[in-house]
């Protein structure tokens, strides 16, 4: 890589004077080339470009709720999920006792087609609010408000998730992520009971 | 037919150019780098098609294996350093200076506290060698990961917590990690998630 000089010789012509040799001004810059390409790589194999993506879940709280504080759920909008292995997931509308249980995944058109039949009216107003978001100029603030509004109306679904021992936290995710899919605010992760238990028991 | 003379032209390049390039991209990736945390346990989270972002500082992770280790950290070497001074105390450990030295530079941590003088006295290459990190104790006798939150929460009010879980991980042990934070009170949580599709 060594540069030969471009004057050199210039003193075998000789003719008796001396002459200062003029040093070339260039600079081989390949090692810095090199240094800055290996650095840039190092870089590039420690940065984290992505940020990780994060789902935000409020838990109920431990503390016992009093009975006048406790909101009881119309049966005719509560929905059951129990996750069981296998990815299943076995879900009921209602009260157990006289529903009638049946089985799915969590494909498009397994929990997902049914969560968004159920929660239909819902859905699609979040779906036109979204349409006029995009034409009219909402703000951002205001959009949230609305989409609140509207997810907490009376006739949401409340969704009770429950997870038998032999889901994985896959499945759970899957679960919440289909809640936020068909618009569903209220939703809850709870124990599963004894029920629930007999019917995951009495489907294998 | 006379001989085509080629030119002879120099071989030398001019390198300004790439330099110029090169160190101009080596300036962006120094100015938008965050370093990749160094994770004891690789995991794999699920999916979500949740686009909200995980903020870098004010955060705890609460790291929970396939086979459902779990571990815990949280950012700022002063907060690290003050969380292990005030878990050692609360346990009766006593760790000299180079070991609290050491357990500021871990990201995260996952081993019993009466096992921290040992892993923080090993080499870095020899700390993630299986059967090293064994976890911090969750079940209801022991539940030392209550004590890391809670401690971590006396440090630093405004942090958030978030829970990266294997997608593999048995729901039990999530179970009880929720419960745990569910019993100091912690009900707003974060579960780090990957993009649906993403590579990472």
């Amino acid at each position: 890589m060594a540069d030969v000089s471009q004057d050199s010789g210039s003193h075998k012509k000789g003719d008796g004077k001396k002459r200062s040799k003029k040093a070339s001004t260039r600079i081989d810059f390949t090692p810095m080339v090199d240094l800055g390409f290996l650095l840039i790589t190092f870089f590039m194999l420690t940065t984290s470009m992505i940020k990780q993506q994060t789902m935000e879940i409020t838990m109920p709280s431990d503390k016992k709720v009093t009975e006048e504080n406790q909101t009881v759920a119309k049966a005719s909008q509560a929905v059951t999920l129990l996750l069981a292995k296998d990815n299943k997931v076995l879900y009921y509308f209602g009260q157990a006792e006289n529903a009638q249980i049946i089985e799915t995944d969590y494909s498009a058109t397994g929990l997902r087609q049914i969560l968004l039949e159920k929660n239909y009216e819902i859905a699609k107003q979040v779906e036109d609010l979204r349409i006029e978001k995009g034409k009219t100029k909402m703000s951002d603030e205001d959009y949230r408000k609305k989409l609140t509004e509207i997810k907490s109306g009376k006739n949401a679904p409340i969704v009770r998730i429950m997870a038998t021992d032999d889901a994985s936290y896959k499945n759970l995710v899957d679960a919440l992520d289909e809640m936020n899919i068909s618009s569903i605010s209220r939703y809850a992760i709870v124990d599963i009971d004894s029920i629930g238990k007999e019917i995951v028991k009495r489907q294998q | 037919m006379p001989k085509v003379k080629v030119a002879r032209k120099s071989t030398w390049v001019d390198m300004t150019a790439m330099t110029d390039v090169a160190f101009l991209l080596l300036t962006f990736f120094m100015l938008t780098s965050n370093f990749v945390k160094k994770e004891p346990v690789s995991v794999y989270t699920p999916s979500s098609i949740s686009e909200i972002k995980i903020p870098e500082t004010n955060i705890m992770t609460i790291l929970v294996d396939k086979s459902g280790k779990v571990f815990f950290g949280i950012d700022g070497q002063n907060n690290r350093q003050q969380l292990i001074t005030n878990m050692a105390q609360k346990y009766g450990v006593t760790l000299s200076e180079i070991e609290i030295k050491q357990f500021t530079l871990l990201d995260l941590s996952g081993n019993p506290i009466g096992a921290m003088k040992t892993y923080l006295g090993m080499k870095t290459e020899d700390r993630d060698k299986p059967g090293n990190n064994l976890g911090i104790p969750v079940d209801s006798l022991d539940n030392q990961l209550r004590n890391w939150v809670k401690t971590a929460r006396e440090i630093n009010r405004e942090s958030r917590i978030a829970i990266k879980a294997d997608e593999d991980t048995p729901y039990p042990v999530i179970r009880t990690v929720m419960k745990t934070l569910q019993q100091i009170d912690e009900n707003r949580y974060n579960l780090i998630t990957r993009l649906e599709g993403g590579a990472i």
